[in-house]
């Protein structure tokens, strides 16, 4: 095997109470393309922003050539040590032209004539890595297309100016490149190994690792599980390794066939396959995060495309952005979406809300003294509850989710499991997004995403992590 | 037609049109004395828009540089003139404080709107502290180098093509310059490049502050006396300079050359409203509807670039 270019040993990395990455050892070689696969929150980003410097581990050692480094392994030092990253959010500057955001990542680009050197460094590399990319070193960011970004990001990010390229990390790189460039780019990942630079790609696109990588590593719960050569895997047996083994399923016979349908939306992203979810039915969107399960959910919100029988609520999964007021009581950020049920004579009817609220925080336990205190007051998962009981509280019948149970602790989740299915039972519909598959367990159907469109439908039999993965992870035929 | 450069033409049209307008009302202006005359407070003016422009290029907004441009104005009439050397030191000190508030409001995570908001008052503060009534006396050179006489241009016009094109290399050009502007353009992008988002904000903030320094200096060189008043109006000329020059509040999209093409038409606006016999009282109100006018083209103008 040849000489390697870093290694990781026991990195560990913990966020609060979450503990992303749990002792991950990892070798890459030099002139290797390591494939790096494994579902959402498996660990695979953090990784990432440890290997390219921008965060820091709670423990483990990092060696860079068979040498320990031992100064703080900042991004500097990466950047230094030759360690290139190409995040999924792009990290372009969209204000400077494409020359200028090569300079951002050089160091020795400066001094008279750097803009000069910048251009001829960009434009060869683009010429190189994508034939006919049409795109001016000139170009500001903000003009081109998201697939001409991807490019450049790409292509600077295998730029040298003195020092060697060690490793290049590329994340989802193809996720914007049309057919021919992301073949362009993969034929491209074997000549740069060819000459001695390391790579690692994480994708989505089981066809692409198979295809491109030499060894493939599987990540699951923050750490591998298993690290074989590449053709040493299938794509069955990769997506066996990255679920867990099978679930017991407590779930009862599929009920609700014949009951009215409540929600029909298309997804407006792509596809021609409908979501349907009918009175009484819990159903989840699963699928890789990001391939269009929250705007499927504001599509219904916004009724654009979809239609509903009864009145909507919405819980919104980023608490701080998107669900709670701030500088409100508990009490009223309960009851604000039902303000209109609560008017008496054009006010609001200030004891039936105080009754509504109070009345909430016993069903939802809301582990406060007082719902007049702040909001803040709460807990992460109390908070939620509150949302929870804004939504609940309402006359809405049918009642969206968007992944509503981000950082909240096992107990809390349990207790809101409870409180939907005997909101359900009850005759409310609710639609789901959920990143945790065991919550998958929860629904009576589920529709699986992949670019905003809607790939599977599974029933009640089929809510399994391997058939959810399955229809994620699709083949690509280029 | 490229809309980028229909943009980027925008402020230079602007004051042409403006320049156009107060030769039709007043053709005497047209004249080397006539210019000058006008133009004369358009230099501390543009050189408090580069202030705020640097401020601008990180995201932030200063709404401390008026009364800060008076405070240097009253150190310049004070301590400069009876002291030198201890009056420089005053002015450098004051160039450190603006590097300090960056670095507070960076590390801090403050809005500095608000941060700068309050130290309006306390630049405010020292000034009246200083000097509590106008007075104190302009150190000769000043004086000398604002009313310098330059063949065929005027001074004014002169002095604003150099601050222009300075910041101009040393800001859109200068290797540097590309990650200042970054810095506004994507923080996140920046530190994972491996740069230091304090270094970069401090150094912009201390830029501000030499900028705030040079416009009050060359304030009090007009002016030849202090006053801590004398610049109250700077915080919103300098913030209306930078957009009516293409810059935009945030995402790092600045111009120099623009900025002080703003600066140059909003000095002009007042002379040509005084021509039009429109009370003072109504100048800042009028100046404010030009301002909307233009940006309402820009908007225009953009409107059409992301329909293409």
């Amino acid at each position: 095997m040849a000489s390697e270019a870093i290694r990781l040993d026991g990195v560990e990395k913990s966020f609060g109470a979450v503990r992303a990455l749990a002792g991950v050892d990892l070798t890459v070689a030099a002139g290797e393309c390591l494939g790096l696969v494994g579902h959402n929150g498996a660990g695979k980003s953090t990784l990432m922003h440890v290997l390219s410097g921008n965060l820091t581990p709670s423990a483990g050692t990092l060696a860079i050539a068979g040498k320990p480094y031992d100064r703080q392994w900042t991004a500097a030092a990466a950047q230094a040590e030759g360690v290139r990253c190409v995040f999924q959010e792009l990290s372009l500057c969209p204000n400077l032209t494409v020359a200028e955001n090569v300079r951002i990542v050089h160091r020795p680009l400066k001094g008279l004539g750097w803009k000069g050197r910048a251009r001829a460094l960009i434009r060869q590399k683009l010429d190189e890595i994508f034939p006919n990319h049409g795109i001016s070193p000139d170009d500001e960011i903000a003009d081109l297309a998201i697939g001409q970004r991807q490019m450049a990001e790409i292509a600077r990010a295998f730029t040298v100016t003195d020092g060697k390229l060690r490793l290049v990390i590329l994340d989802e790189p193809t996720s914007s490149l049309d057919a021919v460039s992301a073949q362009q780019l993969l034929a491209y990942v074997k000549r740069e190994t060819a000459r001695g630079a390391a790579v690692i790609l994480i994708s989505h696109l089981l066809g692409e690792i198979l295809s491109t990588a030499d060894r493939i590593v599987v990540m699951k719960d923050g750490k591998t599980v298993a690290d074989r050569k590449a053709s040493g895997f299938t794509r069955n047996s990769l997506v066996a390794a990255m679920g867990s083994e099978a679930r017991e399923h407590k779930r009862g016979a599929a009920r609700m066939a014949g009951a009215e349908v409540m929600v029909s939306a298309q997804p407006r992203s792509g596809g021609t396959a409908a979501l349907e979810a009918r009175k009484g039915e819990i159903v989840g969107l699963t699928g890789l995060a990001g391939h269009g399960q929250t705007r499927m959910l504001l599509q219904i919100y916004e009724h654009r495309q979809a239609s509903m029988k009864g009145a909507l609520a919405f819980i919104a999964g980023d608490r701080q952005s998107d669900g709670v007021f701030n500088l409100w009581s508990i009490g009223r950020n309960i009851t604000t979406r039902s303000l209109a049920a609560l008017r008496k004579g054009g006010l609001i009817d200030l004891a039936a809300e105080a009754r509504l609220a109070g009345e909430w925080k016993q069903r939802m336990a809301i582990r406060t003294p007082d719902v007049n205190n702040n909001i803040l007051t709460l807990s992460g998962g109390n908070q939620q509850k509150a949302l929870f009981a804004r939504a609940l509280a309402s006359d809405a019948a049918i009642i969206l989710m968007d992944d509503p149970m981000r950082g909240v602790d096992i107990g809390t989740k349990q207790e809101v499991y409870a409180m939907i299915r005997a909101e359900a039972e009850k005759g409310r519909t609710f639609v789901w997004y959920t990143t945790e598959i065991e919550e998958l367990t929860h629904c009576d159907r589920a529709y699986v995403f992949r670019d905003g469109a809607i790939a599977a439908s599974l029933g009640v039999d089929e809510l399994t992590e391997e058939k959810m993965l399955q229809a994620s992870f699709a083949e690509h035929t280029a | 037609m490229n809309r980028r450069f229909l943009r980027q033409a925008l402020p230079f049209l602007t004051l042409a049109v403006v320049l156009a307008a107060t030769f039709y009302v007043q053709p005497r202006t047209m004249s080397y004395f006539g210019l000058n005359l006008m133009l004369q407070y358009a230099v501390p003016i543009a050189l408090a828009t580069i202030a705020q422009m640097f401020v601008i290029t990180v995201n932030d907004l200063d709404l401390s540089i008026g009364p800060f441009v008076g405070l240097v104005s009253c150190i310049g009439a004070t301590l400069l003139f009876d002291n030198p050397a201890l009056g420089v030191l005053a002015l450098l000190a004051m160039i450190a404080a603006y590097g300090a508030v960056g670095a507070l409001i960076h590390i801090r995570n403050l809005p500095s709107i608000v941060v700068t908001l309050g130290l309006s008052f306390v630049w405010l503060g020292i000034a009246v502290l200083i000097l509590p009534s106008p007075g104190g006396k302009s150190p000769e050179w000043l004086k000398a180098i604002m009313n310098v006489h330059v063949p065929y241009a005027p001074f004014p016009i002169i002095a604003a093509i150099v601050i222009g094109v300075v910041v101009h290399l040393a800001l859109m050009l200068s290797s540097y310059g590309v990650i200042a502007r970054g810095a506004g353009g994507n923080p996140k992008a920046l530190s994972r490049a491996g740069w230091s988002m304090l270094k970069t904000k401090v150094i912009m903030y201390m830029l501000a502050g030499f900028f705030g320094v040079l416009a009050g200096l060359a304030l009090l060189g007009l002016t030849t006396s202090g006053d801590a008043h004398v610049a109250d109006r700077y915080t919103l000329y300098s913030i209306a300079g930078v957009i009516l020059g293409g810059g935009e509040f945030i995402g790092g999209r600045v111009s120099p050359l623009g900025a002080v093409v703003g600066a140059l038409t909003l000095a002009l606006a007042g002379s040509f409203l005084i021509f039009l016999k429109i009370s003072p009282d109504w100048q800042i109100g009028a100046q404010g509807a030009i301002l909307i006018i233009v940006l309402a083209l820009r908007a225009l103008v953009s409107y059409g670039e992301q329909k293409r």
